[in-house]
């Protein structure tokens, strides 16, 4: 394994480069933009020169074996990794032009939200879950607030499911299902990117199966950037997939480009698992 | 040789398990020994009277402590209303905000204060108080000298209350928009709120008792005290006079204040103790 000799190659790559090889999208803003973003923790460097775009309503995959920097790289995108001490990062993250490093962070975070590893339900009812969001970005009247959270968790398709024990405690929920009510809540401010931090590592194959089949139905409306361990899961899910080695961006390019035809020779590498 | 060494295992086992067994007996059994024993002098002269009444003038039989069961409320009402504010906010300081550096100073003079003999707390409240801006013995020096003795424990439990609170909650709600400050008064702290109220009610319930930091600054009365500025009875300090007192009828009276109270701390106690544990459940599920 020679992982040193990829990331320079591409890093050497024009940004152009990197876009081209995806034909489907050419043309369009990104909705995300990553210019030369350097991350770093105390004196530790955990990401290096990553630029990547993520593009409006597609999926974007981020795999990588652990402590590549993937996590890191999509928590910098709502800014969650400022709450550790000794963070730093360095470069521009375009949130449709906007540089989210200038921006309110409250203000950023309820236009890109998050999905983490572990469902993380706050005690309280399910219907209070999801009227988290709404009801301290002041977004919908009290009389309002019952139709959104029905709407959001119909998105994340659970409403079938907990329609009659809204009252009930979030607890009281599957694993599985608590992992959709963390993305209806999460949905339910209407941000326009959800990024997830691998978000069935906790959960059975059923429930992974159903998550994923509820991001192909929410991507219309939101752009999704996931964290995934599971290469299968990326192939399954992503329109797009970055592959990460020691806080560089080896490859980015279209899923089935990535999974069949990968220009690195590190990605194919790990593609096939002979590492990782 | 082999069975000699494995009698010889079990004998010292059988001694073992009986010496600490028989301790463990005792430790739970005083308890049980102390109850009793206070509701058999004081229990039978404890009646209706003894929560109406004032009590009965030196030579009079009967009588009761009415005057000192609403004055160890309001002393304990005002030790509430400046213990845990100041311990509460200061505790959610320290768990969300603090470096941890400052944290563990705060830490180590807190608990510094929380050794303080209460006889010294109770000098502070005279020399603040009663003498210093001339309050006199009244419920509030009283009040004072209990509420200082809240603090440390009401500091320390919140944080560790709060600092129990998974960090993904934190990161659920910041994740949603909400600021630091919106997250611990929306998420963290009623997520805590079980542990919060019960670790308030066993701090009331440990001042309760206390007698010396009371003794010269509520005094006591044997009369109503009617406002927050004048002397007033008090359970502990009621239990102190009157049993030092050379009268047979006031020493049942000190037996059952002396019961009255340790039913009121043991209540509280375990009212709290039931209120964390039902919140366990409710987490584990």
């Amino acid at each position: 394994m020679t992982p040193q000799m990829s990331p320079d190659t591409v890093n050497r790559m024009p940004n152009e480069a990197v876009e081209a090889a995806q034909p489907a999208t050419t043309g369009e803003q990104p909705k995300l933009r990553s210019c030369k973003l350097n991350f770093y923790y105390g004196s530790f460097q955990a990401l290096h020169d990553i630029s990547l775009d993520i593009h409006a309503n597609k999926v974007t995959a981020l795999i990588g074996p652990s402590g590549c920097g993937k996590s890191t790289f999509l928590r910098t995108l709502n800014r969650m990794n400022e709450t550790v001490k000794g963070s730093r990062a360095e470069g521009e993250i375009l949130l449709d032009s906007e540089n989210i490093l200038e921006m309110e962070v409250s203000q950023l975070r309820r236009r890109v939200g998050m999905v983490f590893q572990r469902p993380n339900p706050f005690p309280k009812s399910i219907f209070d879950n999801v009227a988290y969001g709404p009801g301290i970005n002041n977004m919908v009247r009290k009389s309002e607030m019952a139709e959104r959270v029905e709407r959001s968790l119909r998105r994340a398709a659970l409403w079938d499911e907990v329609k009659d024990k809204l009252h009930k405690s979030a607890f009281d929920l599957s694993g599985g299902q608590q992992q959709r009510l963390c993305i209806a809540r999460a949905l339910a401010v209407d941000p326009e990117v959800l990024l997830l931090d691998e978000p069935c590592s906790a959960l059975d194959p059923i429930a992974t199966a159903k998550i994923e089949e509820l991001l192909f139905q929410i991507k219309d409306a939101c752009t999704l950037v996931i964290v995934t361990h599971n290469m299968q899961q990326a192939a399954r899910v992503a329109d797009n997939t970055g592959f990460f080695l020691m806080g560089r961006l080896i490859e980015f390019d279209n899923t089935d480009v990535i999974f069949k035809n990968p220009k690195m020779k590190a990605t194919e590498d790990y593609i096939t698992g002979r590492f990782g | 040789m082999k069975t000699k060494l494995s009698f010889r295992r079990k004998a010292v086992n059988a001694v073992m398990l009986s010496i600490t067994g028989i301790f463990t007996m005792l430790a739970v059994g005083l308890l049980f020994f102390i109850l009793g024993y206070l509701f058999v002098q004081g229990g039978f002269s404890l009646n209706w009277n003894f929560f109406t009444k004032l009590p009965a003038p030196v030579g009079e039989s009967g009588g009761g402590m009415a005057n000192a069961l609403l004055g160890s409320a309001k002393v304990l009402l005002l030790a509430t209303c400046i213990g845990v504010p100041i311990g509460f906010l200061a505790g959610i300081y320290l768990a969300e905000y603090a470096p941890p550096a400052f944290a563990s100073t705060v830490r180590f003079v807190t608990d510094l204060l929380n050794g303080v003999p209460s006889i010294v707390v109770g000098i502070f409240a005279y020399a603040i108080i009663v003498q210093g801006i001339r309050v006199g013995f009244s419920t509030l020096a009283g009040g004072v000298a209990l509420g200082v003795m809240m603090i440390p424990i009401a500091l320390r439990s919140t944080e560790e209350f709060l600092m129990a609170v998974p960090g993904s909650l934190r990161e659920g709600a910041m994740a949603l928009g909400a600021t630091k400050s919106r997250t611990i008064a929306t998420v963290v702290v009623p997520a805590a709120i079980r542990g919060l109220i019960s670790g308030m009610m066993l701090n009331l319930a440990r001042v309760a008792g206390e007698t010396a930091p009371l003794l010269f600054t509520a005094l006591g009365n044997q009369f109503w005290s009617p406002g927050w500025r004048q002397p007033t009875a008090t359970l502990p300090a009621m239990i102190y006079e009157y049993a030092k007192a050379p009268y047979e009828d006031w020493h049942r009276q000190a037996w059952a204040a002396g019961f009255v109270l340790l039913t009121l701390v043991l209540l509280v106690n375990i009212t709290a103790r039931s209120i964390v544990a039902r919140g366990f459940a409710h987490k584990s599920r």
